[in-house]
């Protein structure tokens, strides 16, 4: 029986701490930092926190996360634009089309976890994965709701505000939605629906014997996945402005995959970590200075996340996190003290 | 992981919804049939009836390109049949075998403008060599990551498919960065590139459908008595029912994994081939042919070679008639019907037609 431990004291102030920092982040760090770096980690990290939802609490490992975060984009880029962009242009109140793509997405990730949830593991996987890939596709062919250029100019409501002339506005924003979507998850990992979930995880036959319904439990927890995503979906348009199908293929699918393998793949803190690292090797990878004498450079970034992911995979599954976790575990043996306490387990 | 399929426990075989599923699949099955003979109003070719020709053409059409969705998913499926390894990598074997033979042909013809051959400058063995050499570097790099990153990992199924995951970023990055963002074509010999007329409403048909066909019917031939008439064909169908026992036995099932997995790859560096000189070769490729791997083996179930068949003909017909017979306005919403076939089946078999829960 594998699950995620209470979280201890120290990690607790470790994250009072991150918090306090992301609050007061503009007054310490450049707005640069601030607009590009934190606000696109806190949405990248939203993303994987669905998918690392699913694959902790449901076993399920998804690759539609970012297919079903298109969507929620889509949908809002197809409400709310007016005049000469791709799509319906229906100009539509920009809330009834966060409203709408967070609706609809919801949705259609329920009926998609339906046809999925009779399939685990790999299956699943593979499942998730084709999900993915013929989203790229539908909203590339199909030229009334985007073709490959995407959608452009699609503006945030007027409260938040352009991100160009109010970058902090839309910062705080991402913030306040990363941190009640990583409430809601530690809340409903408790609740009996969690608990289930989590059963249904680590036995599915004799919680099935048990009487639940294991199918419907994986739709549902599908289903509030996909509801996670499409809120990264809405906030990741209104901070780009456009979306196109290339920003849902199959390399944006990869990348949040890799993500939550760097961040640990069955924590959920590690959504946000995986997500913050990711972001800063995209951006400052031309800084470290070794790397340019073994042919890396920028436009070779995938493969240092490639490369990353595939020794934390050989590593462990447990990413930095579990790094970091194993390092204490090691410093507390030799202090002498209590070595019955175990640390996160490895995954199956 | 799962040792059968829990979500079926609990499912009434008989009950009102899956009738309802069933009656709606059927229904739309009919009205597909019927659209295409006898509607098909605002479509380029018109009902079949009136227009036999372009109804062939759209069949023929389907089945050739079924052929290539079999060469290159048989080898997906014998691997993971064998060995449980679901190879996420297998688009990028196929985009990798393609470039190698691409280099390969180029550097053989010689010359050519900067818009690459055209077929009467390659000869039938300017195509052949580049496909057997592509086709063998591919095998050995497959077998190279089986022993040396997946091998450790056996039974951890989840672990190998994120290594091969890894393995298809770094890949797909290496390649966009050694062969460029252009796509290219490998160029067909000229002693296939040409048509031939079939007698048949007086369709002219291209040799190289054709030949892709008759190459899918010999390596699907082959595949077959390899693995009912031979003796490591017989290990290999042993070790997929139970590995641990034909371990037992003294045979050495780490030998035969390795086979396999040079054999899978291969196909996946022959299909690149095929299918660049067919379709072209381009970054993103790779995932377009992980997505026709996928959708073909989970159609027709894991692991099953007669299960490949079917389900790349399944798909092969879906996608050619869906781009042939929708009207005209609508012709881009085909992808819908490639998820529509997964969907139908995954609503009645999660593991595929001919899978078996692992």
């Amino acid at each position: 029986m594998r699950r995620l431990r209470p979280v201890p004291s120290i990690e607790f102030t470790f994250g009072i701490g991150v918090l306090v920092v992301a609050a007061l982040a503009p007054l310490l760090f450049s707005s640069f930092f601030v607009s590009f770096i934190l606000t696109q980690a806190l949405l990248l990290g939203i993303a994987a926190a669905s998918l690392i939802f699913l694959s902790a609490y449901g076993g399920m490992v998804s690759l539609a996360q970012v297919a079903l975060y298109g969507i929620a984009g889509f949908t809002l880029g197809n409400v709310v634009t007016t005049g000469d962009s791709n799509g319906l242009n229906l100009g539509w109140n920009p809330w009834i089309g966060a409203f709408l793509g967070v609706a609809i997405t919801t949705l259609l990730g329920l009926f998609l976890g339906a046809l999925a949830s009779r399939s685990t593991g790999i299956y699943f996987l593979m499942i998730t994965l084709t999900y993915a890939v013929i989203a790229h596709y539908f909203f590339g062919q199909v030229v009334t709701l985007s073709g490959f250029g995407g959608i452009s100019s699609i503006h945030p409501p007027k409260l938040i505000g352009s991100p160009e002339t109010h970058p902090l506005r839309l910062y705080y924003v991402a913030l306040i939605v990363a941190l009640a979507v990583y409430v809601l998850i530690r809340y409903l990992s408790r609740t009996p629906f969690g608990r289930v979930l989590q059963g249904v995880r680590d036995e599915p036959v004799r919680m099935s014997s048990l009487g639940y319904n294991v199918a419907l439990h994986r739709m549902l927890a599908f289903g509030v996945g996909a509801f996670i995503a499409s809120l990264s979906g809405v906030l990741f348009v209104w901070w780009n402005g456009h979306i196109d199908p290339n920003s849902i293929g199959i390399a944006a699918t990869l990348d949040l995959l890799a993500i939550a393998v760097i961040g640990g793949l069955y924590r959920l803190e590690g959504a946000w970590l995986g997500a913050f690292a990711f972001v800063l090797i995209s951006n400052y990878i031309r800084h470290v200075p070794f790397l340019e004498h073994i042919g890396i450079d920028e436009s070779r970034f995938h493969t240092v996340i490639g490369a990353i992911f595939l020794l934390i995979v050989l590593a462990s599954q447990n990413g930095i996190l579990g790094c970091l976790e194993s390092v204490r575990e090691a410093v507390r043996r030799q202090r002498g003290g209590n070595a019955a306490r175990t640390g996160a387990r490895e995954p199956r | 992981m799962s040792d059968f399929c829990p979500g079926n426990i609990r499912r009434n075989r008989h009950g009102l919804l899956h009738y309802l599923t069933l009656g709606t699949a059927a229904a739309a099955i009919l009205f597909a049939i019927v659209w295409i003979l006898f509607i098909a109003s605002n479509t380029s070719p018109g009902p079949a009836i009136e227009n036999p020709k372009d109804f062939f053409i759209t069949l023929l059409n389907g089945v050739t390109v079924a052929g290539l969705y079999f060469v290159v998913a048989s080898g997906f499926t014998l691997i993971f049949g064998l060995m449980r390894v679901v190879n996420l990598a297998h688009g990028s074997f196929f985009l990798l075998g393609g470039y190698i033979a691409l280099r390969l042909q180029r550097e053989f013809v010689g010359g050519g403008s900067v818009f690459g051959l055209t077929s009467d400058q390659v000869s039938l063995a300017q195509w052949v060599f580049p496909l057997l050499i592509a086709a063998a570097i591919i095998a050995v790099s497959g077998l190279l990551i089986q022993q040396c990153l997946l091998r450790w990992n056996q039974g951890q199924e989840l672990r190998q498919a994120m290594i091969t995951i890894a393995l298809s970023i770094i890949l797909a990055d290496q390649m966009l960065a050694h062969f460029g963002g252009i796509a290219q074509d490998i160029s067909w010999p000229r002693t296939l590139d040409k048509f031939v007329d079939l007698h048949l409403y007086g369709i002219t048909y291209p040799v190289t459908r054709l030949f892709i066909l008759g190459f899918a019917i010999a390596v699907g031939v082959l595949l077959w008595l390899w693995l009912k008439k031979t003796k490591t064909g017989m290990v290999i169908r042993a070790g997929v029912d139970d590995p641990a026992m034909v371990s037992a036995l003294g045979i050495n099932i780490q030998f035969t994994f390795a086979i396999a997995f040079l054999v899978g790859s291969a196909l996946a560096g022959i299909g690149g081939v095929i299918g660049g000189s067919f379709a072209g070769l381009a970054p993103g490729v790779d995932g377009q042919w992980l997505l026709n791997s996928l959708v073909v083996v989970i159609i027709g179930g894991m692991g099953s070679l007669g299960g490949a068949a079917v389900g790349s003909l399944f798909y092969g017909l879906v996608t050619s008639f869906a781009a042939a017979y929708l009207p005209e306005n609508y012709t881009f919403y085909s992808v819908i019907f490639t998820f529509a076939l997964l969907a139908a089946v995954l609503a009645f078999r999660p593991y595929g037609l001919f899978g078996r829960a692992a």
